[in-house]
């Protein structure tokens, strides 16, 4: 800045230029991805208060299918390296590759959405829908505000392939495929928390 | 903002991924959700134990990522990244601590709540 003002003829009070913050998307979407873990954080806190408020119904022991949370949870862990070879073709602008694994990712984030879906649709049919006690309640809102995310988040990638079949690798189209990758790493980092806290240790309980 | 900063003038900083980078997170995580799933499926220790290794498990599993996958460094955005995470993290600690440290107790010094019929007979 002292430098251009110095070069000058005049004091320059102003940027001609239209100045934009440096990478200012990606800092705000990392706060954005900070509000969210608190929507999550409040989230587990209910949970932790609630889930073991059974109002006489069935617990965690009888409902949760841990072998089913296994395969759900290595769709989404390889959901998560399928999207880092994303970032690395990217890099190597080969955009056939990066639309390989943009496709495979979005459809290991769709099987896991669809599982979750099954396991919510046996969960009510057994009738221990959110509405059965408190414990069911702050299960459905917890899981289910993480699957939304990743409904969202399958939304984002298939806009992005359309995008990028457009308008190829540009500067845009780089900052939103960085984008995507915090939001989907970040969906696999709350996933962790709910294998862990609720089904690992709601069956432990 | 010196060199590095100029250089890239005002295109988007991603920041640089390795495959090596990504696969080493992978391996490492592959590996923090195996043992807890073990643990609880088949492990042989008793639930108080089985309980503080899966927590410090997942707690493990979620630095890896961090490191790993969204490659969050002290350097990153001029540190703003790093604190706002570390400020998150602080709201984060308070908000579930807090939770179940009240509720705890709030659970148990109120957990027998008397039926009406039980206040009838009271003495």
């Amino acid at each position: 800045m002292s430098e251009v003002t110095a070069n000058a003829e005049q004091p320059a009070f102003y940027l001609r230029e239209e100045h934009h913050p440096e990478n200012g998307t990606m800092l705000g979407f990392w706060l954005y991805l900070m509000s969210d873990s608190l929507i999550f954080a409040i989230l587990f806190a209910t949970y932790a208060v609630l889930g073991t408020s059974y109002a006489g119904g069935p617990g965690p022991t009888e409902l949760f299918d841990l072998p089913l949370v296994a395969v759900n949870t290595s769709l989404l862990l390889l959901s998560s390296i399928t999207y880092g070879f994303v970032m690395i073709e990217m890099q190597h602008r080969r955009l056939n590759l990066m639309l390989l694994w943009l496709t495979v990712t979005g459809v290991l984030g769709a099987g896991f959405v669809a599982i979750e879906l099954n396991e919510f649709a046996h969960l009510i049919a057994e009738g221990a829908g959110p509405g059965r006690s408190a414990f069911l309640s702050s299960f459905f809102t917890l899981v289910g505000t993480h699957g939304l995310h990743v409904s969202f988040g399958i939304l984002w990638l298939v806009t992005l392939i359309v995008q990028l079949k457009r308008c190829g690798i540009n500067e845009a189209m780089r900052r939103r495929v960085a984008c995507l990758s915090l939001f989907w790493h970040f969906l696999d980092i709350v996933w962790i928390g709910v294998f862990t806290f609720v089904y690992l240790m709601g069956v432990l309980r | 903002m010196s060199g590095d900063g100029q250089r890239h003038g005002h295109e988007t900083q991603v920041p640089h991924a390795t495959l090596r980078g990504y696969l080493t997170g992978f391996v490492l995580s592959v590996i923090l959700t195996a043992i807890p799933f073990w643990l609880v499926m088949g492990g042989g220790l008793d639930n108080n134990t089985t309980i503080a290794v899966i927590l410090g498990l997942g707690a493990a599993q979620i630095v890896v990522h961090m490191v790993y996958f969204l490659h969050m460094d002290a350097q990153a955005e001029g540190g703003w990244t790093l604190m706002s995470f570390l400020f998150t993290a602080t709201l984060i600690l308070i908000v579930l601590a807090g939770s179940i440290w009240i509720m705890y107790h709030l659970h148990k010094n109120t957990h027998a709540v008397p039926t009406p019929v039980e206040t009838r007979n009271m003495p």
